[in-house]
């Protein structure tokens, strides 16, 4: 029954509920290829138990006759930036080994209510800092797609939600968690031909979620299509008190709500985001898109967002000072790593301890962070760098004035080869070009695979919403989808 | 603003990160180029803005100031590397 890993959140689910299948074959099937696919490095932890437990649940529930739960025989991956009770937690990083939360994330514990079940803990980059999931402390993530030149070339699976982006692709689950704090689900999920929606900050409580830059930090899910990702996050979604950023609303039905036409809508394309050096075939993609919307019932309109150039050095400012707060917890004293040299004091237990415990992007990002936040700097660069920000929301504000939504590439390229930015912190930070000003403006956004390059590698188109219109997203999400029509996927090597 | 191996020392003391002269010597550079692209953000005239404070406009909520956990020592303690007679125990801070 192999094929049943082919199947998305959705055909699971009602494969499940119609006794087409049982939850128990469905997450077997699963436990299987996740066991093959070693050679990806997309899992840090196999909890196969975890998934049996959550799909037999599901049998027994429908063989009582009972109402069968959202996600009732759906397995899924869980980034390891998710704490999980009982089961260990890194963020990918060495100063975090041998953690194992005693308590359950907001959003993981919602799903594990929802009734979904776990494969594992997914690879990433380490504390979520990285575009390419190079950054992990046990190994890259190797993209399941390969050039179309036969070369062979481990390609990057994107980063930071990377062990997720790769798993989905590969088949080891229909859907998986992601987070998102410059465009760690987008840019992944363009890089791998999947789907994936940050949505609005707040929307998903950030509790139990190693934290990076909490003013950026956003869960949300990452699948093959735009329903199973409409489905993922009504189960991920809710006001949660024990998060101060968390938005007291009610969950939209999202799933309900889908529809591809987009009659009476503006979609405006932003003429900064037509960058530099941008490739031909990123023009054209987006070329497409643009037709497809139109297509699909949009107007399109021609916006404006002139502080876009500076979205990244801000983001650079504000997401480093914030990881320097933030991971100053990390001491040696009360989880994970401790390193102790003989004789040393409390300080120098610190500071080794952190020397042995943090890789090398994450110091460069803690050390930056310090630096713009120490004495004499602090105005002249973490305030302007949040001046700015505002500049960049009003930008945004101003667009919503002439348009609905704003269609974007997700990435300037396709995935590129793993090594071949990784000496060039700032080609690096690029990646994240056209990701990073929704960010900073807190907007839902979300990537769906528009088509292929020369070399058969996938690219995506991003929809940017208004706040809290997930919904308008989704909707023009699944209007490309159809478009597209793209059922490209990498042929198993692994 | 340029980033010497001085300055790179200083704030991997601040950030408590033990590093040594020839990490100091690799990182300078790096963390120099990178604050020299940075700096371009000085050419927005911001003085009529203000910093952003919030991204989707939300009120902080106050809770009721009772306990709401407790009890749970083991629990805290039982990631620690080292923790003795219910504490984290760490080296002897006071000569």
């Amino acid at each position: 029954m192999s094929e049943l890993t082919d199947l998305g959140v959705a055909a699971i689910r009602d494969g499940v509920r119609s006794g087409a299948f049982s939850a128990r074959e469905v997450a077997d099937a699963f436990v299987v290829q996740v066991s093959k696919a070693k050679a990806l490095n997309a899992f840090l932890v196999d909890t196969p138990d975890h998934a049996i437990a959550a799909a037999d649940a599901a049998d027994a529930a429908r063989a009582a006759g009972e109402t069968l739960k959202p996600l009732a025989g759906v397995p899924i991956g869980m980034k390891d930036l998710f704490c999980t009770k009982g089961v260990a937690s890194t963020a990918a990083s060495h100063i975090l080994e041998g953690f194992t939360p005693p308590y359950e994330s907001t959003v993981s514990g919602k799903l594990w209510d929802a009734g979904a079940g776990m494969l594992g803990k997914l690879n990433m980059d380490q504390f979520a800092m990285g575009s390419s999931n190079e950054t992990s402390y046990f190994g890259n993530v190797i993209s399941p797609w390969r050039r179309a030149d036969g070369g062979n070339a481990a390609l990057a699976p994107g980063g930071s939600s990377g062990g997720s982006s790769a798993a989905i692709a590969a088949r080891l689950c229909p859907a998986a968690t992601g987070t998102d704090t410059g465009g760690s689900i987008r840019q992944p999920a363009a890089f791998t031909g999947i789907s994936g929606i940050k949505p609005t900050y707040g929307r998903c409580s950030r509790w139990g979620v190693v934290a990076f830059a909490s003013s950026l930090d956003q869960a949300g899910p990452m699948a093959r299509d735009v329903r199973d990702c409409a489905i993922m996050l009504e189960a991920m979604t809710g006001f949660d008190p024990k998060d101060s950023t968390s938005l007291d609303l009610d969950v939209p039905k999202w799933e309900a709500g889908l529809s591809s036409s987009l009659a009476g809508k503006r979609i405006g394309i932003p003429k900064e985001y037509r960058v530099d050096n941008m490739p031909a075939e990123i023009e054209a993609l987006w070329q497409q898109g643009i037709d497809w919307a139109r297509d699909a019932g949009a107007e399109i309109v021609e916006v404006s967002l002139p502080h876009t150039k500076y979205a990244l050095p801000a983001y650079y400012i504000i997401a480093p000072a914030e990881a320097s707060s933030n991971l100053a917890r990390y001491d040696g004293v009360r989880y994970g790593l401790r390193d102790l040299p003989e004789g040393a004091n409390l300080q120098d237990m610190y500071a080794a301890t952190r020397a042995a415990g943090f890789g090398d992007e994450v110091k460069r990002r803690i050390m930056i962070g310090t630096y713009v936040l120490s004495a004499g700097f602090y105005d002249a660069y973490y305030t302007q760098a949040q001046k700015v920000r505002t500049l960049i929301a009003r930008d945004f504000e101003r667009a919503w004035e002439s348009c609905d939504l704003l269609l974007t590439p997700t990435a300037p390229s396709a995935a590129f080869a793993l090594g071949e930015k990784s000496a060039d912190p700032i080609a690096m930070y690029l990646n994240d070009v056209f990701t990073v000003p929704s960010s900073l403006a807190g907007l839902p956004a979300m990537s769906v695979p528009g088509g292929l390059d020369k070399d058969g590698l996938p690219l995506g188109l991003q929809i940017i919403g208004k706040p809290l219109d997930e919904q308008g997203v989704l909707n023009a999400g699944l209007a490309l989808e159809e478009r597209a029509g793209f059922v490209a996927r990498p042929e198993a090597w692994w | 603003m340029s980033v010497d191996i001085a300055t790179v020392k200083k704030i991997a003391s601040l950030a408590r990160i033990a590093i040594t002269e020839e990490e100091a010597a690799r990182i300078a550079p790096e963390l120099d180029n990178i604050m020299g692209w940075i700096e371009q953000l000085g050419e927005v005239d911001t003085s009529s803005v203000e910093p952003m404070t919030a991204v989707i406009p939300n009120h902080l909520r106050l809770r009721d100031d009772v306990v709401t956990d407790g009890n749970v020592r083991d629990a805290v303690l039982s990631n620690a590397p080292v923790a003795e007679h219910g504490f984290f125990a760490v080296p002897k801070v006071i000569e």
